[in-house]
C-alpha cells in the first residue's frame, strides 16, 4: 500500500488553505498595500504615473475642514446607530424567542430588511423621505402635525427629511438602524437561547419580577454576545457608505458626509486617488482597535 | 412552616409540536390526578423512576407549571393561579441554577433584594444563612470557582435566606459524587431539622428517600402508589410496583394460584436460621452467589412455594451456613414476613390461609 495524498495532513492542509490564502492576498493584502502606495504618491485618475510625495496627501486631507466634519459625522453615525441597534436588537430578540402563533411570519418579516439589497431598500427609503411626495409627510399632515397654521410641528407642508442637516443625519441613522437591527437581533437570539432555562426559573421562584429578571439575569448573561454584535455592527457601519451615498450623497452641505463617502468622492469621483487613499487609510487604526476589542470579547466568552 | 396540599392535580402536555387538536394521539398526562398533603414541618420525599411525573408535580407546586386541572394549596389558600413569587416557596434545582455572573453573596442576597428587604437586614440574613451552611468564607467568589458541594450549599443558602414557607428540592444531590452525597444527605437532614421548614424533596434514589423522608410518596406514571413512613413503605408495600421499586435487591415475587407471594431477600434464609414453628419452607436451586460488602447474595430458583421463580436471598455476614452452588438447599421465610398481592391488579391482599 502506498501512502496517499489523503493520508498526509500537512500537504492536505496546504491544499485546503490555498484558495483562502490566494483570496486574501488578491483582494485584501494587495489593495491594502496599493492604498498605502497611492496615499504616498500623486497618482490621479488623469495621470496614473507614480511620483513619491511623502505625507503631502495627508497634510492636504487634514487641512480640509470637510475631513474633520466627516470624521465627526462617522463617530456620531456609528455611536448613535450602534446604541439604537443594540437596544432594538435586544427587544427584537426577545420577540423572536417568545412563543406565539404566527411566529414564523414575524421572523420572516424581521429578517427582511437584512436580506434586501441596500441599493433597493435605500431607494424605497429615498421615496419615503422625498422632499415633496413623502408618504410620511402626508401622514403627518393628515394627523395635524404639519401643513396648517396651528400644526403641532411646523406650518410648512413638508419636513424636508434629507434637506435639513439635523434631519438628514437622523434619516441616515434611522435607515441604517432599520437595516442592521435584524442582524444584531439574530446574534442576540443565539445569546438568549444559550442561557439555561433554569436560571430564569430560579429567579422567578426567588421572587424577581420581569424587569429584575431582565436587568439582573438576562442582560448580564447576553452582554458578551451583545458586545460582539455591537462591535461587529460598528465595523460594518464604519466601513459602509451605501446608505449615505444613496440617500444624501453626503449632503446637505456635507452634513452627512462620513469618512468612507468622503474618500470615495475625493478619490474616485474627484479623481484624486492619492488623497482618497490617504483618507481611507485613516480608517485602518480605528478598525484595528475594534477588531482587537472583538477578539478580546470572544476570549472572555470562552473563559466563562 | 406551612402545609402544602394538592387536590386532584392533573397536568397534561399536548402531543407532537404544532398539532392543533388537543386530543390528538401522543398527549401525555405527566401528573394524573394526584391528591397529596404534607404535614407542618414535614420532610416529604417524592420517589419514583424517571418520567413518573415527580418533577412536574414539584414544578407545579412551585408555580413554574400551570396544572391542566386541580388545585395547589399552601396553608389552606389556593395558589394555583399565582406566579411563583407570590407563593413564598424556595426551590433548589438539580443544576443549582446559580447566577454565574454574580458572586456568592449576590446570589444569596438576590431573593431578599427582590423582596425589598432593607439593606442592614439583608446583610444580617445573608451572614446568618452563610454561617448556617458553613460558606461564610466563600462570599466573594463566583460560582465557577466553587466545588460541587459548595455550589449545593450556596443554592441551599439562597433558598433558605428569605425563610420561605416551603422548600422544594429537585434532586439536589444527584450532581455530587458518591462520597460527598452521603455526607450532604446527612447535612441536609440536620439542616432541615434545624430550620423546621416544610420540605418536599424529589429523587429517584431510594437510598436518599429512605434516609431523608419523614414520609415517602412513591409515584409511577403520574399517579401516587403509596404514601407512608419509610419503614411502612418498605415493609408493607401497597402493590407490586412499590415492592419491586424499593429495596435492593427488590422484593421477591412468586406467583401462586391467583395471588403473588412476596418476601424481602433478607428474610429468605437457610432453614436452620429460621425458627421452625412458623416458617414456610422453600427449596432453592442455587446457581450463583455474590459477595457484597459482607453480605452474601444468593441467586436461584425457588421451588415448592408457587411457580418456579428466580429469587434472591440476602444472607447477613453473621450467618455462617455453607451454600454450595449448583445444589438444592432448604431455605425458609418466617410466616409473618410474607406479603400477598392480587395477581390481576398487583394490589395488596389478605394472607392466604394454606401457607
Amino acid at each position: 500500500m502506498k501512502v496517499r495524498l489523503a493520508d498526509r495532513p500537512g500537504a492536505l492542509a496546504w491544499i485546503f488553505l490555498m484558495p483562502s490564502v490566494v483570496y486574501i492576498i488578491a483582494l485584501v493584502a494587495v489593495p491594502f498595500l496599493l492604498a498605502i502606495g497611492f496615499a504616498l504618491s500623486d497618482v490621479t485618475a488623469g495621470d496614473p504615473s507614480f511620483d513619491w510625495v511623502g505625507l503631502r496627501n495627508f497634510e492636504r486631507a487634514f487641512a480640509d475642514p470637510v475631513f474633520w466634519q466627516a470624521l465627526g459625522n462617522t463617530f456620531i453615525f456609528t455611536l448613535v446607530s450602534m446604541t439604537l441597534v443594540v437596544l432594538l436588537g435586544k427587544v427584537l430578540a426577545n420577540i423572536l424567542v417568545a412563543q406565539f402563533k404566527g411566529k414564523w411570519i414575524v421572523r420572516f418579516l424581521v429578517l427582511l430588511p437584512w436580506t434586501t439589497p441596500v441599493a433597493l431598500s435605500s431607494i424605497s427609503w429615498l421615496w419615503l423621505l422625498d422632499s415633496i411626495y413623502s408618504p410620511i409627510d402626508w401622514m403627518m399632515r393628515q394627523i395635524g402635525l404639519l401643513g396648517s397654521e396651528d400644526a403641532l410641528i411646523k406650518p410648512d407642508s413638508n419636513m424636508y427629511w434629507l434637506g435639513e442637516p439635523g434631519l438628514a443625519m437622523a434619516s441616515v441613522i434611522a435607515v441604517h438602524v432599520w437595516r442592521l437591527t435584524p442582524l444584531a437581533a439574530v446574534i442576540m437570539v443565539a445569546g438568549l437561547v444559550a442561557i439555561p432555562r433554569e436560571l430564569d426559573e430560579a429567579a422567578r421562584v426567588d421572587g424577581a419580577g420581569y424587569w429584575r429578571r431582565m436587568f439582573e439575569i438576562t442582560i448580564p448573561m447576553v452582554l458578551p454576545v451583545a458586545a460582539v454584535a455591537a462591535l461587529f455592527g460598528a465595523i460594518f457601519t464604519f466601513t459602509d457608505m451605501a446608505v449615505v451615498d444613496v440617500l444624501t450623497n453626503g449632503g446637505p452641505n456635507n452634513a452627512t458626509q462620513v469618512l468612507t463617502s468622503w474618500a470615495f468622492f475625493r478619490g474616485i469621483d474627484g479623481g484624486d486617488v492619492g488623497q482618497g487613499a490617504a483618507i481611507a487609510l485613516f480608517l485602518f487604526p480605528l478598525l484595528l482597535a475594534a477588531a482587537i476589542a472583538i477578539l478580546q470579547a470572544v476570549k472572555r466568552m470562552e473563559v466563562r | 412552616m406551612a402545609v402544602v396540599e394538592v387536590k386532584n392535580l392533573i397536568k397534561e402536555y399536548p402531543g407532537g409540536a404544532g398539532r392543533r387538536r388537543p386530543r390528538d394521539r401522543g398527549a401525555v398526562r405527566a401528573v394524573d390526578g394526584i391528591d397529596l398533603a404534607t404535614e407542618e414541618g414535614e420532610y416529604l420525599v417524592l420517589l419514583g423512576p424517571s418520567g413518573c411525573g415527580k418533577t412536574t408535580l414539584l414544578r407545579t407546586i412551585a408555580g413554574l407549571e400551570q396544572p391542566t386541572s386541580g388545585d395547589v394549596l399552601i396553608d389552606g389558600q389556593i395558589v394555583t393561579g399565582l406566579p411563583p413569587r407570590a407563593r413564598q416557596v424556595a426551590m433548589v434545582f438539580q443544576s443549582y441554577a446559580l447566577y454565574p455572573h454574580k458572586s456568592v453573596y449576590a446570589n444569596i442576597v438576590f431573593p431578599l433584594r427582590a423582596a425589598k428587604v432593607p439593606k442592614e437586614e439583608r446583610d444580617r440574613k445573608v451572614q446568618w444563612a452563610a454561617a448556617l451552611l458553613g460558606i461564610g468564607h466563600l462570599l466573594e467568589r463566583k460560582p465557577r470557582q466553587l466545588s460541587g458541594g459548595e455550589r449545593q450549599r450556596v443554592a441551599l443558602a439562597r433558598a433558605l435566606v428569605r425563610q420561605p414557607k416551603v422548600f422544594l428540592l429537585d434532586e439536589p444531590l444527584s450532581n455530587l459524587d458518591a462520597k460527598l452525597r452521603a455526607s450532604a444527605r446527612d447535612e441536609l437532614k440536620r439542616f432541615q431539622q434545624e430550620v423546621g421548614t416544610t420540605t418536599i424533596y424529589v429523587t429517584h434514589d431510594q437510598v436518599e428517600a429512605m434516609g431523608l423522608g419523614d414520609r415517602i410518596a412513591v409515584l409511577s406514571d403520574g399517579r401516587i402508589r403509596q404514601v407512608g413512613p419509610p419503614s411502612e413503605v418498605y415493609d408493607n408495600p401497597a402493590d407490586t410496583f412499590v415492592a419491586t421499586f424499593i429495596g435492593s435487591p427488590p422484593m421477591n415475587l412468586v406467583p401462586r394460584d391467583g395471588v403473588i407471594v412476596g418476601f424481602r431477600p433478607e428474610h429468605l434464609l437457610p432453614a436452620s436460621a429460621v425458627p421452625e414453628d412458623h416458617a414456610v419452607t422453600i427449596r432453592l436451586a442455587v446457581d450463583r452467589v455474590e459477595f457484597l460488602s459482607g453480605d452474601r447474595h444468593v441467586y436461584g430458583t425457588a421451588l415448592g412455594i408457587g411457580e418456579p421463580t428466580r429469587v434472591v436471598a440476602r444472607l447477613p455476614a453473621t450467618l455462617d451456613v455453607a451454600v454450595p452452588v449448583g445444589a438444592e438447599h432448604e431455605f425458609a421465610v418466617a410466616r409473618e414476613r410474607l406479603r400477598f398481592f392480587a395477581k390481576d391488579t398487583g394490589k395488596r391482599t389478605e394472607a392466604v390461609e394454606r401457607l
